[in-house]
């Protein structure tokens, strides 16, 4: 009990309270000093929340150096050896520890935000309402959007933090506490999101648009201040892992010789650095007008809805590469290891990254080719989003090229790696026909932008990363996943999310709306939601396999220390798990990353090595 | 080589198979506006840039898995390929080229879809939390339904009373955003005689789902008789045009006529009774009070209700003799 109640994360929830209560009395004080009648309740919840964030940061030791820097005391490295579960439990500086953290945040959410689909998708599989009234439905459907998201924004996150510095030889990250600092101001923005499910809800999906979001019921406050709070999280992991990537690489790892992921995480976080301030800044004008009556978005006070739009959509479409970038990363560094040879074109993958993450700044507008925005917009934006394409394709041609004449095996990460490219492909060929204003007109809203997302998400990210989760995980445990199980979950995964989302893009085109509690029978949909609402169970179903795996192998697992995939890479080089300070030998670049088939090639030299 | 021609022929079959297999399926809803036509054509073209591009890359993925993989007892690695620049440039430009052109037809099917005819009737699209309400200031009458006359082009000017909707009949293919304290026009010319609905496609709250009406598309003369009885009704019962216009107006989501609490006040046996404010004073429900309630709903806040909640853009979208209508209708309900 007593271990329990020291962990960090224990702490950091009292203190949590505290700071809640915090808040909301020092509005009520300040009402009073104003003159105003004491208790008004949204105020006091949003700097109660507020408050409760900032002293949960407190409370989990997040800030602890830092004050000690200010008030003059030293701080001497924290000696995490001895405290073994518990290190994952409380502020750690290790990446790797951090990495984990991360992954298991995103885990908990995923899973959270994965039940909501489960709901409303029951909700659906009948016209009429069987179960849930239409602002349950709105909310649940709005949570699960944004509830994935922070959880995919938490994901990248982990894979960054754990795999950059151990793919370009770093001992740790260049900032080891702001990187503690990102992860735990990540824990209260997930609580105070969640936290909109009983505040009474919010009905205007994770975009959140005004005048609507302006009327909400108060737990659409809890929602902006959940992902303003989240932003940080992203901006302040993407400057550290830029930062590393420019200080911290191991000797001869010149740009060109860095592992193709690395590539994909400095695009990634080009981004985030760059454009998240801009969903904060849309959030925080709304919380305002919410708060003070500022007109911003309101056309009574002078305001304009359609300025809300640009501001989200600079970052939320850009925010779409955030998270599938990662993943495409993922499979370039996975595909030339069972194909056995060099990833085709590496510079140009390499380089495809940043055109599209630089082309990604370029289209927020096409979200809004039926919004009412300056008619002159329309045609600049559709040549834009559609140069995305030319980037994007490079990838799957060097992919395809990749496969061409090499010696393929299929374990479980090729799988998915596999999967994930033909879902992608899906969502990539589904996406031309949104980008063109006037086919764009008819699919906009409806159920076709839903199965195209879906595809680009599960294709660009799921799959990719129960990839790496196969592949990395004798790496960050020491035991090796069951096999028999993860062929089980990919031929179950991979084929439920291709029926779901070629359903949904099916109905939209006929003319399903998005976003909707209810569909009128008249229309012929209820075999096909029927469909769908199996195929969402079958691939809740494919996540339970790899729970049930990751607990059966966790003590029973296949022990293993090796290069177990016959990789190239450093990380590979040296027995897992990893050591706190990572490679206890340095490491020199010698070679290129992915000279499979050449012999007496060789991409790192340790020190002392022949 | 013989790998090459296997797979170019894989791919040209399997693309006209993709494409044959979508084509049979009827993708698209009905066309039913002259709008679409362009845009069922680019649809088209779609069908076989999709069909082609999927087959092309998974054709020679799924190939390459197959004759590729590595068979039992084999060690040692693939051949080592590098990669090639000129490979790269070609698929970095031919790409290119395509979506410019891609993009070059989408303007040109944008700009068909945008043609303005200017004899086009002029129809009021209001939008609100949850209703469609449709005027027609030319002929001086107003509607729940959408009644179009086939093969006329009508433009439809469009304002919200609250929160951003949108305007969608899939059958017509065009959607537009309506946003509030604006006017955004649509144009359209149905083709095609028939029954259709228009929903809101942009979520607006609670019961987005259910803001659907009415969309008739007739010939001229059913236009003419439509027009002419609801004319009718207007100036021989206004019991029933106010009614009517209460309905248009989507009034009974907040009020009842049968006592029931809603968000707003009841209206039954509203005329004539005793009302307590707000600020506790007593007033008269006359013609006077009901007639200021509708055009200016915060001046009197009945006790036990919320100040801005109705909409105060009414005593703009009707004029004097409707509002007289709904004071009849009122009075019925005595």
């Amino acid at each position: 009990m007593k271990k329990i109640i020291s962990l960090g994360l224990v702490h950091g929830l009292f203190w949590e309270v505290i700071g809640t209560a915090f808040g909301v009395g020092f509005v009520v004080v300040v009402r009073l000093l104003m003159r105003l009648p004491a208790w008004k309740i949204e105020p006091a919840v949003v700097v109660g929340a507020l408050f409760g964030a900032l002293f949960f940061l407190y409370g989990v030791g997040a800030l602890d150096d830092w004050l000690k820097w200010a008030a003059g005391e030293e701080t001497p490295e924290l000696d995490e050896s001895s405290l073994g579960w518990r290190r994952y439990w409380g502020v750690s500086h290790d990446h790797k520890v951090i990495g984990i953290q991360y992954l298991t945040l995103a885990l908990i959410l995923f899973t959270v935000g994965g039940s909501f689909a489960l709901i409303f998708r029951s909700e659906l599989a009948e016209p009429g309402l069987q179960f849930l009234t239409t602002i349950e439905y709105n909310t649940l459907m709005s949570l699960h959007g944004i509830v994935m998201i922070v959880g995919i924004l938490i994901g990248v996150s982990a894979f960054m933090n754990y795999l950059v510095p151990l793919l370009i030889g770093a001992s740790d990250m260049a900032f080891p506490r702001l990187n503690a600092f990102s992860f735990w101001i990540a824990v209260p923005a997930g609580i105070i999101l969640l936290s909109s499910m009983v505040l009474g809800g919010f009905d205007t999906g994770w975009t959140g648009y005004p005048p609507l979001s302006v009327r909400a019921p108060l737990g659409m406050q809890m929602f902006f201040l959940g992902v303003s709070l989240s932003s940080f999280s992203s901006i302040l992991s993407a400057l550290n892992l830029l930062a590393t990537v420019i200080r911290l690489r191991t000797k001869g790892m010149t740009p060109f010789r860095l592992p193709i992921f690395v590539w994909a995480a400095i695009a990634t976080s080009i981004i985030s650095l760059t454009a998240t301030q801009l969903i904060g800044l849309a959030f925080q004008m709304v919380m305002l007008e919410r708060l003070f009556g500022m007109g911003f978005f309101d056309p009574v006070k002078g305001g304009n809805p359609v300025l809300f739009e640009h501001l989200f959509w600079f970052y939320s479409h850009p925010a779409v590469y955030v998270f599938v970038l990662p993943g495409l990363g993922i499979i370039s560094e996975l595909l030339p290891v069972f194909a056995r040879k060099p990833l085709y074109g590496y510079k140009w993958v390499a380089m495809s990254s940043l055109g599209i993450a630089l082309t990604g700044f370029l289209v927020w507008g096409h979200h809004m080719f039926a919004a009412g925005m300056a008619e002159y917009l329309r045609e600049p934006f559709m040549y834009s989003t559609l140069l995305v394409a030319v980037p994007t394709g490079v990838k799957f041609f060097s992919w395809v090229a990749t496969v061409w004449k090499g010696k393929i095996s299929f374990p479980t990460p090729m799988l998915f790696v596999l999967g994930g490219i033909i879902v992608f492909l899906l969502g990539g060929l589904s996406g031309p026909p949104n980008a063109t204003v006037s086919t764009d007109l008819l699919l906009n809203n409806t159920y076709y932008i839903v199965g195209h997302f879906h595809d680009t998400l599960f294709g660009g990210y799921v799959l990719p990363i129960f990839a790496a989760l196969y592949y990395w995980w004798p790496k960050m445990t020491g035991r090796q996943l069951s096999e028999k199980l993860g062929k089980l979950q990919f031929w179950l995964m991979g084929p439920a999310m291709v029926v779901l989302t070629i359903g949904m893009m099916r109905i939209g085109l006929l003319g399903m709306r998005r976003r909707v509690a209810d569909y009128d029978p008249a229309l012929g949909f209820q075999p096909y939601h029927l469909v769908l609402t199996i195929a969402g169970f079958l691939v809740a179903v494919s996540v339970l396999v790899f729970f049930i795996n990751v607990f059966l192998t966790s003590k029973r697992g296949e022990r293993v220390t090796g290069n177990v995939w016959n990789s190239r890479s450093p990380e590979w080089q040296v027995p897992s798990p990893m050591p706190i300070h990572n490679y206890e030998t340095p490491f020199e670049v010698v070679g290129e990353p992915y000279d499979y088939g050449l012999p007496g090639s060789r991409y790192v030299k340790f020190e002392g090595e022949a | 080589m013989k790998h090459f021609i296997i797979n170019a022929v894989l791919v040209i079959v399997s693309t006209f198979a993709i494409h044959a297999g979508l084509s049979s399926v009827g993708l698209l809803p009905a066309l039913a506006s002259a709008q679409g036509v362009s845009i069922d054509q680019l649809f088209g073209i779609y069908t076989w840039g999709i069909a082609f591009l999927f087959s092309l890359i998974v054709v020679v993925l799924l190939y390459s898995l197959v004759v590729f993989r590595r068979k039992k007892g084999e060690t040692g690695d693939g051949v080592h390929m590098e990669g090639s620049s000129q490979l790269e440039i070609a698929w970095t430009v031919l790409p290119l080229i395509a979506v410019l052109y891609l993009a070059s037809l989408g303007a040109q099917s944008l700009a068909e879809t945008r043609r303005i005819d200017p004899s086009a009737m002029i129809v009021k699209v209001i939008a609100g939390q949850w209703y469609w309400q449709f005027q027609y200031p030319e002929l001086g009458i107003g509607s729940g339904d959408l009644y179009l006359p086939v093969g006329a082009q009508v433009d439809l000017q469009m304002t919200s009373n609250d929160v951003t909707h949108s305007f969608f009949v899939p059958e017509f293919r065009l959607k537009q955003d309506i946003l509030p304290g604006r006017t955004v026009d649509l144009r359209i010319t149905p083709t095609v005689i028939g029954h259709y609905k228009v929903s809101c496609a942009q979520l607006c709250g609670s019961n987005h789902a259910y803001m659907i009406a009415n969309v008739e598309v007739v010939s001229q003369s059913d236009f003419q008789a439509w027009v002419t009885k609801q004319l009718a009704t207007a100036s021989q019962n206004p019991v029933l045009h106010g009614q009517q216009l209460v309905q248009q107006f989507g009034c009974p989501v907040c009020h009842s006529t049968d006592g029931s609490k809603k968000t707003g006040p009841t209206w039954q046996h509203l005329y004539q009774s005793t009302v307590t404010l707000a600020d506790g004073t007593k007033v008269t429900a006359d013609e006077k009070y009901l007639s200021n309630s509708i055009i200016d709903p915060n001046l009197q806040i009945v006790s036990g209700y919320q100040p801005n909640v109705m909409p105060a853009t009414f005593g703009q979208s009707l004029d004097a003799g409707q509002i007289q209508s709904i004071l009849a209708y009122l009075e019925s309900l005595k």
